[in-house]
């Protein structure tokens, strides 16, 4: 974004005296309050709403009453706009603002809930949750691998590719040696191969990096949809009938109340791509690789006089990118289901939001995927309730969420400076 | 050619010697690569003939050459897909070194079978054509896979022509699917909500889905020009939200056809659909003509008008265009309203020609995507983007027909086309496999890099 923005028009004044960013997002948080207070509260039912800690409507709950519960967490929200609005210290500001969304989202399904038909004025905390997880999982690991690749320098559009690939020939392989864990280093091998035709195309030949992604997607579909015609649906018991990772519990933390169930009961690949996120943020700014392919992605040139071989680094993280998207993709195929044609279904380039969401850093990469994960849950859970509002729009909210930001409304996002151009020696 | 003193050469010494000292003063420029013996023979006579030229250029990595190879690349990759997904051939390779006539003939068979359907399905079919000399079936028969061809084309060439527009002014505009999908929405919505006279009502519905493209191509240009936000990331941001929210609309009261329980809109009103060209049982229809007419107004567009000049100077230098007076802003949102509009008029193709009557989720198809492959393939000229769409919307056609008739996946079809382009995009690659001589004046690069 930074290369790109065009100079000649009003760029956003940095201090335009009283009306800061912060204080235009503090009105925005404002009106999102009064509507919630306003309208959800006016919609909502006089039913309690049940937010029960587990699985269905058993256990205990979490209760309040639908009107007041919304009108109350509508001021919450108003409250945290004024606060924005009067100005507090920058340090504060997005805690407020994540108390103020929190508010909001709050409200609105205070305002759900209640609505619900009656007998299902519950919402499974658990249930939510383990799926929030669930859904953002090939997200977490294709942002990662997004992060990745960015970090050092490489546009990485290809996700969709890699995770396809990897879901693939994680079911290919699995089903042919009856083996998970065979099938997990094929899925890893299956992303790295559609890495390393983006690497080659895009380090080696030049070729522009969108451009490269784009088209290797297109091919990914194309390969895998085609040998899935061909083999899988000729003979699937042979072909596509992957066994399937089972859930580890963990001990001690499987029994915290609402996040061991939800968390702590589940496949490698949920405790992997946490454990990544981890392993990825540290050594991206506390190790010497990380130093150097921040350095790379930023500015090359340095790097290189300093000794840095800027290209050996690009081709090692686009492929461990690909090893990290592919094993994304298994999370499908050796975890929930057997392989579809085109089953990731736009679900790398959600990811890709996600990392631009999260502004090229693993943590943030993690959140945004969750919070995209909890949209498309969220539109499930409405969905099974008879909400008014459309699965659809809620499944929009990603996609909205991205433009705003990428437009600088809820903060800017800025790319590594050498992201997507390639490096010439010399 | 390897012969270094040709004995057409002048028969005066002088000059010849100082050619060639010219010859090696102008230095490593022109020997940059790796010249062959012969190399310097051929320049250093007067003139070589116009076929000797037409030859040397041939095998050098031209535009031309580059493409076809190209071509011929995806085409082995695909017949090796073939062989390497078919358990039967495949085991005859198992005894390969034994009978190997076995395993060659089995996937000459399934490789050629494949092929010449696809061939058959697009372009010309000989059983057709006899049985039409024989009085078997009528003249449509022969023309039938043309005017297929010519069908999946229409909408590819305005998908095309929108990539294509945007790249030339320095923008990527992954959205022509969006773009599609919300013309063909206004595009149906005006043809089965408005009651019109025949004509208009088409003018109106066509007009309708060129509108719908522009908005959504207004959206990222207009983030770009203002905000500075990255139109490949908006663009492929807006084509979810739109499919997403095509898939509402569909099912609403007032859209969806009230006789069906799936999501299926009202159909499209005769009045407004395109005509047929070849009658009734022939699919193509007009929106090749209007196809034709924008390829034709877009080159005009770019090359003959003051808005195509300003745009040129944006994509090439967008400084060096500010510098010069030209308003960057104003450019990057016109250009991305005019992909938008022609994205839009690919939209009211899809659902005002043959290919569907009303809106299903699926009623944009791939459109948008493969006009990025189109506009590559296409040079991001005009008139490429139109040669490309034909042979993309004849691969289309064709692949239908190695679908029903060999038992090939359409899926192959998506695999070619993505490594025709991959190919091209590489141009440098394509000139390694064939160890092709540097053009004289090359211009291969497609598109240059520039990142986020």
């Amino acid at each position: 974004m930074s290369t790109m923005a065009v100079p000649d028009v009003a760029v956003a004044p940095v201090d335009a005296g009283f009306w800061t960013r912060n204080r235009k997002v503090g009105l925005v948080l404002l009106a999102l309050g009064l509507l919630a207070a306003v309208l959800f509260g006016a919609l909502a039912t006089d039913q309690q709403a049940r937010f029960t800690l587990s699985d269905d409507a058993a256990g205990a709950a979490l209760e309040i009453n639908g009107t007041i519960g919304a009108i109350l967490f509508g001021i919450i929200a108003i409250a945290a706009g004024a606060a924005l609005l009067a100005g507090v210290p920058k340090r504060w500001f997005l805690t407020v603002l994540g108390v103020g969304l929190v508010g909001f989202v709050l409200s609105f399904l205070c305002w759900q809930v209640s609505a619900a038909p009656t007998g299902q004025n519950f919402m499974p905390l658990v249930n939510i949750i383990r799926g929030t997880f669930i859904l953002a999982l090939p997200l977490i690991f294709g942002a990662l691998a997004g992060v990745l690749c960015e970090r050092s320098g490489v546009v990485n559009v290809a996700i969709e590719g890699q995770l396809l690939m990897g879901a693939f020939s994680g079911a290919l392989f699995g089903s042919l040696s009856g083996s998970v864990w065979v099938g997990l280093v094929a899925a890893a091998i299956g992303g790295a191969f559609i890495s390393l035709l983006l690497a080659v195309f895009a380090i080696r030949y030049l070729v522009d990096q969108v451009v490269i992604g784009i088209v290797l997607n297109l091919l990914a579909v194309g390969v895998t949809g085609f040998l899935y015609e061909r083999l899988m649906q000729t003979d699937a018991t042979k072909y596509n009938s992957a066994p399937r990772f089972g859930n580890w519990n963990i001990p001690l933390l499987e029994d915290i109340p609402v996040l061991g169930p939800a968390l702590f009961r589940g496949n490698i690949f949920l405790y992997l791509g946490l454990l990544l996120v981890l392993v990825i943020h540290i050594g991206l700014f506390r190790t010497r690789w990380g130093l150097r392919t921040r350095s790379v992605g930023e500015h090359p040139t340095a790097a290189d006089t300093l000794g840095v071989k800027v290209l050996r680094v690009r081709y090692r993280n686009v492929l461990l990118a690909g090893v990290v998207a592919g094993i994304g993709g298994a999370s499908y195929t050796l975890a929930l289901y057997s392989f579809t044609k085109n089953m990731i279904g736009g679900k790398g380039f959600i990811a890709l939001a996600a990392l631009i969401f999260g502004r090229w850093n693993p943590t943030g990469a993690l959140l945004a995927a969750l919070f995209f994960g909890f949209a498309d849950q969220l539109a499930t859970y409405l969905g099974a309730i008879n909400s008014v509002i459309p699965s659809q729009f809620l499944a929009m909210l990603p996609y909205l969420a991205t433009i705003l930001a990428v437009a600088g409304l809820v903060g800017r996002v800025r790319a590594p400076a050498a992201d997507g151009k390639p490096y010439i020696k010399g | 050619m390897s012969d270094p003193n040709p004995q057409s050469g002048s028969p005066d010494k002088e000059p010849a010697s100082e050619a060639q000292a010219a010859q090696t003063a102008l230095g490593n420029t022109e020997q940059a690569e790796p010249a062959t013996p012969g190399r310097s023979a051929p320049e250093s006579e007067p003139k070589p003939s116009l076929g000797r030229l037409f030859l040397d250029n041939l095998w050098a990595a031209n535009t031309f050459t580059v493409t076809l190879l190209s071509l011929v690349l995806a085409i082995v990759v695909g017949a090796v897909l073939m062989i390497i997904s078919d358990p039967d051939v495949l085991s005859t390779y198992s005894y390969i070194t034994s009978r190997p006539s076995d395993a060659l003939n089995s996937s000459w068979t399934l490789v050629s079978e494949a092929y010449a359907n696809l061939f058959k399905g697009s372009i010309f079919d000989p059983e057709a054509f006899s049985g039409w000399l024989n009085g078997d079936n009528g003249w449509q028969a022969v023309l039938a896979p043309i005017s297929e061809t010519l069908t999946y084309a229409a909408p590819l060439v305005f998908t095309g022509l929108a990539v294509a527009l945007a790249f030339r002014g320095g923008l990527f505009n992954i959205g022509a699917q969006g773009q599609a999908t919300i013309g063909v929405i206004l595009a149906a919505l005006a043809g089965f909500l408005l009651p019109l006279p025949p004509g208009l009502h088409l003018l109106v519905a066509v007009l309708a889905g060129a509108l719908g493209g522009a908005i959504w191509g207004f959206i990222p240009g207009i983030l770009k020009a203002r905000a500075g936000a990255h139109e490949v990331i908006n663009t492929i941001m807006l084509n979810y939200v739109a499919t997403y929210f095509l898939t509402w609309l569909i099912v609403q009261n007032g859209v969806q056809d009230p006789t069906r329980t799936d999501a299926i809109s009202k159909a499209v009103d005769t009045s407004a659909q395109l005509p047929r060209l070849l009658g009734d049982n022939l699919r193509v229809h007009a929106g090749i003509l209007l196809a034709v007419l924008a390829t034709w107004g877009v080159a005009w567009l770019l090359n003959r008008s003051t808005l195509g000049f300003e745009l040129r100077a944006v994509g090439a230098n967008p400084d060096a265009a500010r510098t010069a007076g030209i308003s960057v802003t104003r450019t990057y949102t016109l250009i991305m309203v005019f992909s938008g509009i022609l994205a839009g008029l690919g939209g009211s193709n899809m659902v005002l020609g043959s290919t569907a009557s009303a809106l299903t989720p699926l009623v944009v198809a791939q459109i948008g995507f493969d006009g990025i492959l189109v506009a590559l393939l296409g040079r991001v000229k005009p008139w490429g983007v139109l040669l490309a769409a034909l042979l993309f919307g004849a691969l289309q056609a064709g692949g239908n027909r190695m679908q029903s008739y060999s038992g090939i996946s359409l899926e192959l079809v998506t695999v070619l086309q993505a490594l025709i382009v991959i190919f091209i995009a590489a141009p440098a690659l394509v000139k390694a496999i064939f160890q092709l001589r540097a053009a004289r004046a090359a211009r291969l690069q497609t598109s240059l890099a520039k990142g986020w």
